[in-house]
């Protein structure tokens, strides 16, 4: 590592105030700031000593990420190979045949290694392009605006693909990210000042943008041909009984079904959320609050009943495991920039957006699935909810001190 | 039957919100939305509004613009519908002089805090639209209750929530050719987005 040091210290120069590439000094910055602990020190008296910066919080969640990546690619790959035993196909065209043919893992759906290298085929290419061109407007921004880089975007472009079916085109996914960082994040002055969860902006963008390549049947197993709903999409058109004749609930819960690649394994963000929890970044009240809200309507509606309406049929412990409600409770409606920050207000926040999840799901027929929206929408009443429980706080206090 | 205006009310409310659905009322919408107290002002002045200009218009269709509306006045084959924009706006704007008198009167501090726009209600898009809705999908007087008040109440929790997003960005660090009115629509445009959750439902 000396070498590199030396390297950084030489050019160094050259990136600070008055120097030659003094446009360009994020980008010395970020990487400086990657390798080495930066050797600034606060020069003033008055500061806050914390071992959790921003670096370390940002890190903590892609480390809590983990199983859900390693999930993603095995599940990705699995969906694929047994879609592909069951059409009697017995390899994949195009480059992802030639790496597995040269790797010789074959196509196999009961060797995890086989379903790992052939999921990652699919994730990788969909992680590259999003943090490239994420990166590309990161810098872009820093550069002329003279902000730093910051590790907030690592976060973002890992969350991001994970809500992506895996047959998503590349050029979508840079569409999609470009929209999220620039339109989500960007113009608000970067991570920390955004009101909306900038991969979920993404998300929705691509959504309703093109809705042909990420909702509907044909999108969710990376097989050409292969239809197959989503659970969320079959309870929807055929009931209960479409799911449970293929899919026990513990089977649910480990995650070998059709989805965005991320979302499906609600155990692996089970891992997260411990992991989030212990390390101090998420919210636990916005968890066990979402998880409440969500029991809660979902329960009342299983309770009324529909005649017409096959939703209505699921039962509440059902929704926890299915679509991306676990992923969205761990990892997007507990995001700390935009999410509420008083303790009351993340209590509120958390059951408004379970009730939302539960009923765009069983009672808005145009989408399967409400996760995403619902956290937008949280994000969106955060700032208001926030701003009366504050008030209602100041409210009290006068009059207790009056 | 309460379930059918209980529908209507969420409806109006969410499904089809004025404000970020039909992207009616915008100049109030941006201008009025910098302070959550005063756009929580507005808000109830447009419920207050909108809650009575649309019953009462309703009646004026009703019975006497709409064709043969005067039939109770023996008058079977008139159709006055031709001037129902004018008297639309006149009761709109005479319903606002009341309140601004009122307000005037009981709330100074709101009234002061509204300034010029509790007078340009009366040329909100929301109030009118919610009238001219309120004939083009023949509510009855029950129904545009509901309905005036659902669709006041929608756009009230939208400019909220922006006016509480907006003075959340006094710490962002927008671009300055973004500053002001720019980057409030993008933000209404992102709340848009998040609104279209409810799109879609059927009640």
């Amino acid at each position: 590592m000396r070498p590199l040091r030396y390297l950084l210290d030489r050019v160094g120069p050259h990136f600070e105030k008055g120097g030659r590439l003094e446009k360009l000094y994020p980008v010395y910055e970020v990487i400086d700031t990657f390798f080495y602990t930066p050797g600034d020190v606060t020069p003033d008296p008055c500061h806050v000593r914390d071992a959790i910066d921003f670096k370390r919080m940002m890190s903590a969640v892609l480390v809590a990420l983990v199983p859900c990546v390693v999930m993603a690619m095995y599940n990705t790959g699995l969906q694929a190979n047994t879609a592909m035993v069951s059409m009697g196909i017995a390899e994949v065209p195009g480059w992802r045949g030639a790496v597995l043919g040269w790797t010789g893992v074959g196509y196999d759906p009961g060797s995890v290694l086989a379903d790992l290298i052939h999921g990652a085929l699919y994730f990788i290419p969909i992680y590259v392009v999003c943090m490239v061109v994420g990166i590309l407007w990161e810098m872009l921004f820093a550069s002329v605006r003279g902000h730093t880089i910051n590790e907030g975007f690592f976060v973002t472009g890992l969350l991001f693909p994970l809500t992506l079916p895996a047959t998503i085109p590349l050029w979508q996914v840079a569409v999609g990210i470009s929209f999220g960082v620039v339109l989500g994040k960007e113009v608000f002055g970067g991570t920390g000042r955004n009101f909306l969860n900038p991969a979920l902006t993404a998300r929705a963008f691509l959504f309703f943008a093109y809705p042909a390549q990420i909702s509907g049947n044909a999108v969710w197993t990376a097989v050409d041909g292969f239809s197959g709903a989503t659970p969320l999409g079959a309870v929807a058109t055929g009931g209960m009984k479409a799911v449970t004749g293929q899919l026990s609930w513990f089977e649910a819960f480990l995650g070998t079904m059709q989805g965005s690649m991320g979302e499906t394994s609600a155990l692996a963000c089970l891992l997260g959320a411990v992991m989030l929890l212990v390390f101090g970044v998420a919210s636990w009240r916005i968890m066990v609050s979402m998880v409440l809200g969500a029991l809660a309507l979902a329960g009342l509606l299983y309770g009324l009943g529909s005649l017409t309406n096959p939703m209505f049929e699921m039962p509440p412990h059902w929704h926890l495991v299915l679509g991306g409600f676990a992923f969205g409770l761990v990892f997007m409606a507990t995001d700390p920039v935009t999410a509420a920050m008083t303790d009351l207000g993340q209590w509120i926040y958390g059951l408004l957006i379970g009730m939302i999840v539960i009923l765009v799901r069983v009672v808005n027929p145009a989408f399967p699935e409400g996760t995403m929206l619902a956290i937008l929408f949280g994000n969106t009443f955060a700032p208001l909810i926030d701003y009366y429980v504050v008030a209602a706080n100041i409210r009290r206090r006068a009059l207790r001190h009056a | 039957m309460l379930e059918h205006y209980l529908s209507l009310l969420v409806k109006s409310i969410f499904i089809e919100n004025l404000a970020l659905a039909f992207f009616l009322g915008m100049c109030t919408f941006l201008a009025v939305s910098k302070r959550v107290e005063t756009a929580t002002g507005l808000g109830i002045a447009v419920i207050v509004v909108q809650t009575i200009t649309v019953p009462l218009n309703n009646l004026i269709y009703n019975y006497v613009l709409k064709e043969g509306a005067l039939s109770w006045l023996g008058l079977a084959d008139t159709d006055l519908s031709f001037l129902v924009l004018i008297s639309y706006i006149g009761v709109i704007a005479a319903m606002v002089q009341i309140l601004e008198m009122t307000l005037d009167k009981y709330f100074p501090a709101l009234y002061n805090a509204l300034g010029i726009f509790l007078p340009l209600i009366t040329v909100n898009c929301a109030i009118l639209g919610g009238s001219l809705f309120m004939v083009e999908r023949d509510y009855n007087f029950a129904e545009s209750v509901t309905y005036g008040l659902g669709t006041g109440v929608g756009w009230a929790i939208a400019i909220m929530a922006l006016a509480a997003i907006r003075e959340k960005m006094k710490y962002s660090h927008v671009p300055d050719g973004l500053k002001g009115l720019g980057i409030t629509f993008i933000t209404v445009g992102l709340i848009a987005l998040a609104f279209m959750c409810f799109s879609g439902i059927q009640l």
